[in-house]
């Protein structure tokens, strides 16, 4: 993990005390995260209004004098008229109901969101209601459709006035998120949500559960590492945890880098060849004894930190 | 707080250690030992989650569903024990990340959609548009006042009812329109569009202003006055035109069959958009981010009841005005829909043992 994605993740992750008192970080969503899941579903909800419309119209047999046809008080006119109508109720649904239907389910997220990896929270950690997510879709009419429709409708004259008016509105409200620390739309805010990173991470195996981690010897080479309170205080946690992801990695080159570069540092010359037995035990070593200072209150962030 | 953690966490995983003892003497470090103790309890609630995710709930046994909050609660306690005993990042991400998944089901939205339609219409409605009565008034009185303020200001001046009422609807009917074709416009029922296609439009038409006279509520409720205002000023001017010919109960007649529902809809999305605006104006105590999201939940319940009203206008508007063509049936129709409004509204009180 390189500096700039740590200093954004810091930046995004809001402590969250549960109704137990469970503190955990939830990590807001980025607003290029936020606007590519918005793109998403707007794609999709293109796709099911095209589909909609061409099915009914296959339905109703071509468009061929479909607005006569309709209007004749004959039973092909009512079997017409009922599609229209599902025409504009789907039409109402899409526009309306996609955005609620998905957000009120177990995974918190319409498709976009999910394809994103984003889901929408309840801002104080309670439980979220049917009624915030009605909110905050209700709000995206003024915010997106709304203007659009103005927008295009604008378009097809040259009413200067109403194109200018539409497009201050429209960015007023689309621009809304980049004007506040929580990237919250209009909609959040009056429903008391955000939309925060919905994290998926598997469980990775254990470190310490074999060879030289366990302080037998190496099978290569049949050496024995033992590491002295001078090799071991080099290093603090942020150390550790950049070999521990190097080791879980297990690229060659990084894993000689780095063997090279501790060795160094504690003034071993153990040679090539037997790296990742050395720097299992090493990581294995280094944390037991820094979990050691830990349970006794005593932490040490990095190698610049005093000794622990 | 870390002590009694972990005395939880012993107290909730130790019998259910899953791994053998061999296993537990394999790992060098205390707090992989740890991991080990507890991980067969972190992975049966990740697999709980992620079916639950996957929405296949009906597959899941009962007794994994009556376990997950026990579970959410072992592994929360884990992460808080590993977060003061363990560097290991990669685990104490995972648990992290199991945690907040496993916080989002236990805190998810508890009911399904039929239950929370059933409370909504058996007493959420008309509770939350009974809290909102304050902004109910103020938009009645804005309405009542605009319309009179339409009717003067057209009766002072004729010129003002053609920037009063828009284009669509002073086709014939404007100032100097003779008794006849006004009649006309009221009962007239040829070259009207099929009906029902007519009231679904209707509808999707008027549910995205309502709609835009709530999200108007936003900023500070002003833009949903001055819509308020626009919308019953046409109406008080065009209740001047038709009384200039002695039409005027045979007007409220035509309006009033779909008008007194979709007035109180008006009305009550008018309302709940000050609400909202009204709260973030004057928070009182409470900080501004927190009125505005209690508003707009209030809101937000009021504007779904709104929805519902609009379809009920709709239908109203689409089938019963133009099948009914009398003033008498008019408007028992339309005093029967207000009546039964009024009642709803203010007579529905939910039983306290189902307000959750």
């Amino acid at each position: 993990m390189n500096d700039p994605v740590r200093k954004s993740l810091a930046r995004r992750s809001r402590r969250l005390v549960t109704p137990e008192g469970i503190a955990f970080d939830l990590v807001v969503g980025t607003r290029g995260a936020r606007f590519g899941a918005l793109a998403l579903d707007l794609i999709l909800i293109g796709i099911l209004i095209l589909v909609t419309t061409l099915v009914l119209i296959y339905i109703a047999g071509g468009v061929a004098n479909l607005d006569d046809r309709a209007k004749a008080g004959d039973a092909v006119g009512h079997a017409l008229q009922f599609l229209i109508i599902v025409w504009f109720a789907a039409m109402f649904l899409f526009r309306n109901a996609y955005f609620m239907m998905f957000e009120l389910g177990p995974r918190g997220a319409t498709p976009g969101k999910r394809l994103m990896g984003l889901r929408i929270a309840s801002r104080d950690g309670g439980r979220l209601s049917a009624e915030m997510v009605l909110a905050r879709n209700l709000l995206r009419d003024i915010e997106l459709f709304l203007p659009i429709s103005m927008l295009t409708y604008a378009a097809g004259g040259d009413l200067t006035a109403t194109k200018f008016a539409s497009a201050a509105w429209f960015l007023i409200f689309a621009l809304f998120p980049c004007f506040n620390r929580d990237s919250l739309r209009a909609g959040d805010l009056i429903a008391g949500t955000w939309v925060v990173e919905a994290p998926k991470r598997k469980l990775e195996a254990a470190m310490s559960l074999g060879g030289t981690a366990r302080g037998s010897a190496s099978a290569a080479t049949g050496t024995t590492y033992t590491f002295g309170e001078a090799e071991l205080s080099a290093y603090g946690e942020y150390e550790l945890q950049t070999l521990e992801r190097v080791l879980r990695e297990n690229r060659r080159e990084a894993i000689i880098a780095v063997h090279e570069a501790i060795c160094r540092k504690i003034g071993w010359h153990p040679g090539a060849g037997d790296e990742r037995a050395f720097l299992d035990a090493y990581y294995t070593q280094l944390r037991a004894r820094l979990e050691g200072g830990m349970r006794f209150g005593k932490r040490k962030a990095d190698k610049y930190a005093g000794a622990a | 707080m870390a002590l009694g953690s972990i005395r939880l966490g012993a107290l909730l995983g130790g019998g259910k250690a899953s791994v053998g003892d061999a296993a537990i003497e394999a790992a060098a470090l205390r707090s992989d030992r740890f991991r080990q103790e507890r991980e067969g309890d972190w992975q049966r609630l990740e697999a709980i989650v992620r079916r639950m995710e996957a929405g296949r709930l009906r597959r899941i046994p009962d007794a994994d569903l009556l376990a997950l909050p026990v579970l959410y609660r072992t592994v929360a306690s884990s992460l808080s024990v590993a977060r003061e005993t363990s560097l290991d990042a990669a685990t104490l991400a995972y648990l992290e990340s199991l945690v907040q998944r496993a916080w989002f089901l236990v805190y998810g939205p508890r009911q399904g959609f039929a239950t929370w339609l059933r409370r909504f219409l058996g007493g959420g409605l008309s509770a939350a548009v009974r809290s909102i009565w304050l902004d109910i008034l103020i938009a009645f009185t804005v309405m009542a006042a605009s319309t009179v303020v339409g009717w003067l200001l057209v009766s002072g001046n004729p010129d003002w009812y053609y920037s009063l009422v828009p284009g669509q609807f002073a086709d014939a009917r404007a100032p100097g329109a003779t008794r006849a074709v006004l009649e006309k416009a009221l009962y007239d029922q040829s070259g009207k569009d099929s009906l029902s296609v007519f009231a679904t439009y209707l509808f999707s038409n008027n549910a995205q202003v309502a709609i835009l006279a709530f999200a108007l509520g936003f900023a500070f409720g002003l833009p949903t006055l001055m819509l308020l205002v626009s919308n019953t000023a046409t109406l008080g001017a065009m209740l001047w035109l038709y009384h200039g010919q002695g039409l005027t109960l045979d007007f409220v007649a035509w309006l009033s069959i779909h008008g007194t529902t979709e007035l109180s809809a008006i009305l009550l999305a008018g309302a709940a958009g000050l609400h909202v605006g009204r709260s973030i104006a004057f928070p009182g105590d409470r900080p501004v981010m927190q009125a505005a999201a209690e508003a707009g939940r209030r809101a937000a319940t009021v504007m779904a009841g709104v929805t519902l009203m609009l379809v009920v206008a709709a239908v109203l508007e689409g089938f019963a005005r133009q099948l009914l063509n009398d003033m008498a049936q008019r408007l028992t129709v339309g005093g029967f829909m207000l009546l039964f409004w009024l009642t709803y509204y203010a007579g529905l009180r939910r039983k306290p043992e189902s307000a959750a």
